[in-house]
């Protein structure tokens, strides 16, 4: 080794270093002025590609987690993989939009059918999962679906990038990969708190109604949803989430027309209490109030509840617990367990303000139920 | 195949750990060779092999620091969920690990100390924010 080197050194020493070092210089200029950009590139690919290999290894670990709840709880009896991986290549296809009118029933229907499609699936591949479990298997599935398809979107880009060598593929590609991994680490811990039935942050709205309605009388609402008659403050609240604890959302909007329905459209006001999105820099479980139909998923819901308020020209008011896209689909955090008291008593102030007494109010939690009963 | 895959992980990282130990020595010699080169009064020499090693330490501990960020980004966490129960009549309070089949307003076993069946009152997971930055606005 030693004597490699004292060779080396010789032969260095019998060129001008000055040589070498001019030499190398203009090199370095050749090589970056030809190259550079193919080697910014290699470099933003290889960046791609470890975010892809990350992807991967979370899309395999949902994949196995939910293959692994299966055979826990739906006790099937044949090996339940082919299914699994043949349900997380499912699509379903939106309605034609060109024509907008009555594009909302269509993408309700298209909805229901996935929806009794999936509930059919899950009963085949876990026959002795009761309905909580069933529910939740589900939305184990569902995340397991988002993960893979997260995975297979970004690896088109990569694979596209990598083979055009397009600088503008590559670039998008790596300009929206820190908001995609954030979304796949919260799909990730989403699947996880679905596979155990554990409360998410998203479920910040039903918690509230549940707290609001627990010890009282409940009554099933199209779809899926329970309502309690509440009196708050001398009035008269219909309490509406959907039913728990399987992971489940239900109809909030069936359910919110049948009740306004049931009393002639004599409702003093609506009062909606959800999860809502923060911004960075807000605090997380901040409670905040305003008007509007507070209700998220693909629009049916709030169109439904927009429809039938105007027939009566109802007001509405919404009540928002702030959290972020992380916290709301990850187990509930303590901050946000904490906001639903502070949500009752703006609900409360609410009711105060802009009712009478012996009004009646409908007081409606939206988010997903999972791991809260009522 | 989630297992196999994560175990090829593991594989590959072990591997490119190996060639960078062995960079790391090879770079560590490179510098005691300078050394001694230095004290064989060979300057120019030994500033070459010091530039040398010097590079190829700063080079193989850069990966390794590299490597283990990525490993340790690629395990997802385990959050620690607490279950708490209570009882409605006598306010008797117990916190515990969440466990499959809990849901809020759940009954559960009943109470130590007055045989009222209890209640899951909270389920929540609670953060340690390992370093919280204010900012001035
Ligand atoms: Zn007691």
């Amino acid at each position: 080794m030693f004597e490699l080197m004292m060779l080396l050194g010789i032969v260095l020493l019998q060129i001008d270093l000055s040589q070498i070092i001019s030499l190398l210089y203009i090199l370095f200029f050749v090589l970056f002025i030809f190259y550079g950009q193919r080697i910014q590139l290699q470099v933003t690919l290889r960046e791609v590609e470890s975010s892809l290999y990350k992807l991967k290894y979370i899309k395999d670990e949902g994949r196995r987690i939910a293959i692994e709840t299966i055979k826990e709880i739906g006790k099937p009896q044949t090996e339940p993989t082919n299914r699994v991986d043949r349900f997380l290549e499912y699509f379903t296809i939106s309605p034609q939009s060109l024509d907008p009118a009555g594009v909302v029933w269509k993408l309700e229907h298209i909805l229901d059918v996935r929806d009794a499609r999936f509930k059919d699936e899950v009963k085949l591949m876990a026959p002795a999962a009761d309905e909580t479990q069933a529910n939740n298997l589900e939305n184990t599935l569902e995340a397991a679906m988002a993960l893979n398809y997260i995975y297979k979107v970004i690896r088109h880009y990569y694979l596209l990038g990598k083979k055009t060598l397009s600088l503008y593929v590559i670039m998008q590609l790596q300009m929206i990969l820190p908001l995609v991994m954030r979304e796949a680490e919260a799909y990730a811990s989403a699947l996880k708190a679905f596979a155990y039935g554990q409360p998410i942050g998203d479920g910040a709205g039903a918690m509230v109604a549940a707290k609001l309605m627990h010890g009282h009388q409940t009554r099933k609402l199209p779809k899926d949803c329970v309502v309690a008659t509440v009196p708050i403050e001398g009035r008269t609240a219909y309490v509406i989430k959907a039913e728990g604890p399987g992971g489940n959302v239900g109809k909030i909007g069936d359910a919110i027309k049948t009740v306004i329905d049931e009393n002639e459209g004599k409702i003093a006001t609506i009062i909606m209490v959800d999860a809502a999105l923060k911004l960075e820099g807000e605090e997380i479980g901040e409670v905040a109030e305003g008007v509007g139909t507070a209700i998220g998923g693909p629009g049916v819901d709030q169109f439904k509840i927009e429809e039938s308020i105007l027939k009566y020209r109802i007001p509405i008011n919404a009540v928002i617990m702030k959290e972020d896209i992380g916290d709301a689909v990850s187990p509930m955090r303590k901050e946000i367990f904490d906001a639903v008291d502070n949500a009752i008593e703006r609900i409360k102030h609410v009711i105060l303000e802009r009712t009478k007494e012996g009004d009646k109010v409908i007081i409606a939690g939206a988010g997903n139920t999972i791991g809260i009963g009522q | 195949m989630g297992k196999a895959s994560s175990s090829t992980a593991t594989k590959i990282s072990s591997f490119v750990l190996m060639i960078i130990f062995v960079t790391l020595a090879l770079s560590l010699t490179v510098l005691i060779v300078a050394l001694n080169a230095f004290f064989a009064e060979q300057e120019v020499f030994a500033g070459y092999l010091l530039l040398i090693g010097f590079l190829g330490v700063a080079f193989s501990t850069y990966l390794l620091f590299q490597t283990r960020r990525r490993i340790l980004s690629l395990r997802i966490e385990v959050p620690q969920i607490t279950t708490t129960i209570e009882c409605r009549k006598c306010g008797f309070k117990s916190v515990r690990e969440f466990q499959r089949g809990d849901y809020i307003f759940k009954e559960v076993e009943p109470c130590q100390k007055c045989n009222e069946k209890m209640l899951i009152t909270a389920i929540y997971r609670e953060v340690r924010e390992k370093e919280r930055v204010r900012f001035p606005f």
